[in-house]
């Protein structure tokens, strides 16, 4: 019994090692291509790609309630109100010249050190420490217990959060109004 | 074997990294936006990765809040723009400067 379920987990582990990767190279391929390409839909469509590549690792690491939420909100949602702004505002959907400044050099330079500094404090910080396929807690499901946490230990926040959604609702309305 | 928990955040730090590119980069306002977006969600990434290392439901809970402020943002952010191209057709980031002093 006890070696057979090792063996489940081990299995679990290896198959989690291998979609990671897999996820991984989709979503840093399509991000890189999102920021270099010229066609701005395109841009758009790639964006859709890492955000579907993030809800597959959010699911990897075992959080179904917010992987479902960013199917949601962002691909729903964001994605359809991004090509939205692109239809309404009239932008270059050909091959335009100008769709980059002329700071590439600098930008590589600042590129560098934040990857340099965030990876090297992540590495050094939390190297070793290991993420189950199968998570630690049990008894009760994932959803559940944001809905405690959200419940019992963000109760203001999630009220700030109330009114800042009918700030931005309002302000919407106000500025898209025709005056 | 389970996978190591920096693989995960050393993704994020190179999606951000992207992010930042691209908005410092692009000229476009929406495809900055989108940009900002990548960023945000690099971050999400980090925070997911942290509740599941220290067994923290807590993270998981911000990345909600975090998601709601992002629809808040770019139901704003696009209005804006929409209104800032009603007025000039084929506006870059780079001749928006009415606020120069």
């Amino acid at each position: 019994m006890g070696g057979s379920h090792l063996a489940l987990v081990h299995g679990l582990n290896v198959a989690q090692q291998i979609a990671f990767f897999a996820l991984a190279g989709a979503m840093v391929l399509s991000a890189l291509r999102m920021v270099t390409t010229k066609n701005l839909v395109h841009a758009a469509l790639y964006l859709t790609v890492v955000l579907a590549g993030a809800a597959g690792l959010y699911i990897l690491l075992a959080a179904e309630f917010i992987a479902v939420t960013q199917v949601l909100v962002y691909i729903g949602a964001i994605v359809v109100l991004m090509l939205f702004g692109l239809f309404l505002t009239r932008a270059p959907l050909g091959t335009g010249q100008d769709l980059d400044n002329n700071q590439r050099w600098l930008a590589a330079i600042i590129a560098l050190f934040l990857f340099g500094v965030l990876g090297v404090t992540l590495q050094k910080g939390f190297k070793g420490t290991h993420v189950n396929a199968i998570p630690i807690t049990d008894g009760g499901s994932n959803t559940a217990a944001i809905g405690v946490s959200i419940f019992h230990d963000f109760v203001v926040p999630f009220e700030v959060a109330s009114i800042l959604l009918l700030a931005a609702l309002v302000g919407a309305v106000v500025i898209a109004r025709r005056d | 074997m389970s996978i190591d928990g920096t693989y995960y955040l050393v993704l994020s730090a190179l999606l951000f990294t992207i992010g930042a590119v691209g908005v410092l980069v692009r000229r476009n306002v929406l495809v900055m936006f989108m940009c900002v977006e990548l960023m945000l969600n690099a971050v999400n990434l980090t925070f997911i990765t942290f509740s599941r290392m220290l067994n923290d439901i807590g993270g998981q809970s911000v990345v909600f809040f975090v998601l709601v402020v992002a629809a808040a943002e770019v139901v704003v952010g696009l209005g804006i723009i929409v209104a800032i191209y009603r007025r000039r057709v084929g506006a870059t980031a780079d001749d928006l400067h009415v606020l120069k002093g």
